[in-house]
């Protein structure tokens, strides 16, 4: 019996392996850019590295990276994490109704530092309960490629021409892309919500006094939002999960 | 910048991000029974990636040509279902040819 679940639990966290390989590819690429930016604003390559080591978050360490830069207080840092990352907390509570009993409070805590937008959001598109092997074997990949991909930009970005650097910028938005319009495309109901977000989310952007909000505040607007709007008029049935 | 600066720095950057994300994990325990609750979370992940990507995206490359170029092209293979991965990749190639393209012009 032992030898059979312990089968099962490494299928499931070599499974993990496998659905965390295409995130780590996407975070070499955006990781590679922070190096790049680590390195013009004066950082130590360990420096630009230790900082992806210890937050393993995108907009988070950009944002942080340009308030080291100008020397910013520590309760601006505090804040700035704190409304940019907020949406976490949102993550985290949602994905924590698809844990299942193998999450022990030490697991959870060790697990909850590898809550990111994309493992979330892969975690939390599994129809089932998710286990402590799966959602380990999805952290590992992304981790590896979010840090060996920090460390390459801070190392080569100098000889990296302009033109080919900026061209990574929209890596992350490309996975964000692939994980949310095929969603839409199969349930009306996501499609009626990402297009409320993403137009509140405009209207942010260009309505002139609006435009003044930070960026962190407006993804936990919109977000709000656009769930009340979708919990509203489509309230999701027992055990529906597409 | 000092060595110091930088470790405090990094401690409350770091311990800001570890607590939003590990401590409602660890302490929302139950399911939540509430049907609006549970469709209001059911759409919170799309709805947070929408709204940081939309109009993100369009300004994510050097110049608006090749971020638009990019942004749709990202569209076209999401729609098609590629991976996460062949989507950031046409993404970036599509930004880079348009850059290219750009600069010639």
């Amino acid at each position: 019996m032992n030898s059979i679940n312990n089968i099962n639990y490494l299928k499931d966290l070599k499974k993990g392996i496998h659905d965390g390989i295409p995130i780590a590819l996407g975070y070499i690429s955006v990781s590679f850019t922070f190096g790049i930016m680590g390195a013009a604003a004066g950082l130590s390559w360990w420096q630009t590295l230790l900082i992806s080591m210890t937050n393993l978050t995108s907009a988070g360490q950009f944002a942080g990276l340009e308030i080291m830069v100008t020397a910013g207080g520590m309760v601006e840092m505090a804040l700035t994490q704190f409304v940019i990352n907020l949406r976490y907390a949102l993550m985290s509570i949602s994905l924590s109704q698809k844990a299942d009993d193998t999450f022990t409070l030490p697991v959870r805590l060790a697990t909850g530092f590898g809550i990111t937008d994309e493992i979330f959001a892969v975690a939390a598109s599994k129809n089932k309960t998710i286990n402590k092997y799966y959602m380990t074997g999805l952290i590992i990949m992304p981790y590896i490629g979010w840090a060996s991909g920090t460390a390459a930009g801070a190392l080569l970005g100098e000889v990296i021409p302009e033109i080919l650097s900026s061209a990574l910028g929209i890596a992350i938005y490309g996975m964000f892309m692939a994980i949310i319009i095929p969603q839409a495309r199969d349930n009306h109901k996501c499609l009626i919500v990402i297009i409320a977000a993403a137009v509140l989310s405009c209207c942010f952007k260009w309505i002139p006094l609006l435009k003044n909000i930070s960026s962190g505040f407006v993804i936990i607007i919109c977000a709000v939002a656009a769930s009340v709007i979708g919990a509203l008029l489509y309230p999701v049935e027992d055990g529906e999960d597409e | 910048m000092p060595a110091e600066k930088f470790f405090i720095y990094l401690a409350v950057m770091a311990g800001v991000t570890y607590l939003i994300r590990a401590l409602p994990f660890a302490l929302c325990r139950n399911k939540v029974k509430n049907k609006f609750v549970q469709s209001f979370l059911f759409y919170v992940p799309y709805a947070v990636l929408a709204a940081m990507t939309f109009p993100a995206v369009i300004y994510s490359a050097d110049g608006l040509v090749p971020g638009i170029a990019g942004t749709f092209t990202g569209l076209v293979f999401a729609y098609k279902r590629k991976s996460l991965l062949m989507v950031a990749v046409v993404s970036c190639i599509a930004v880079f040819i348009a850059e290219v393209v750009c600069n010639l012009v």
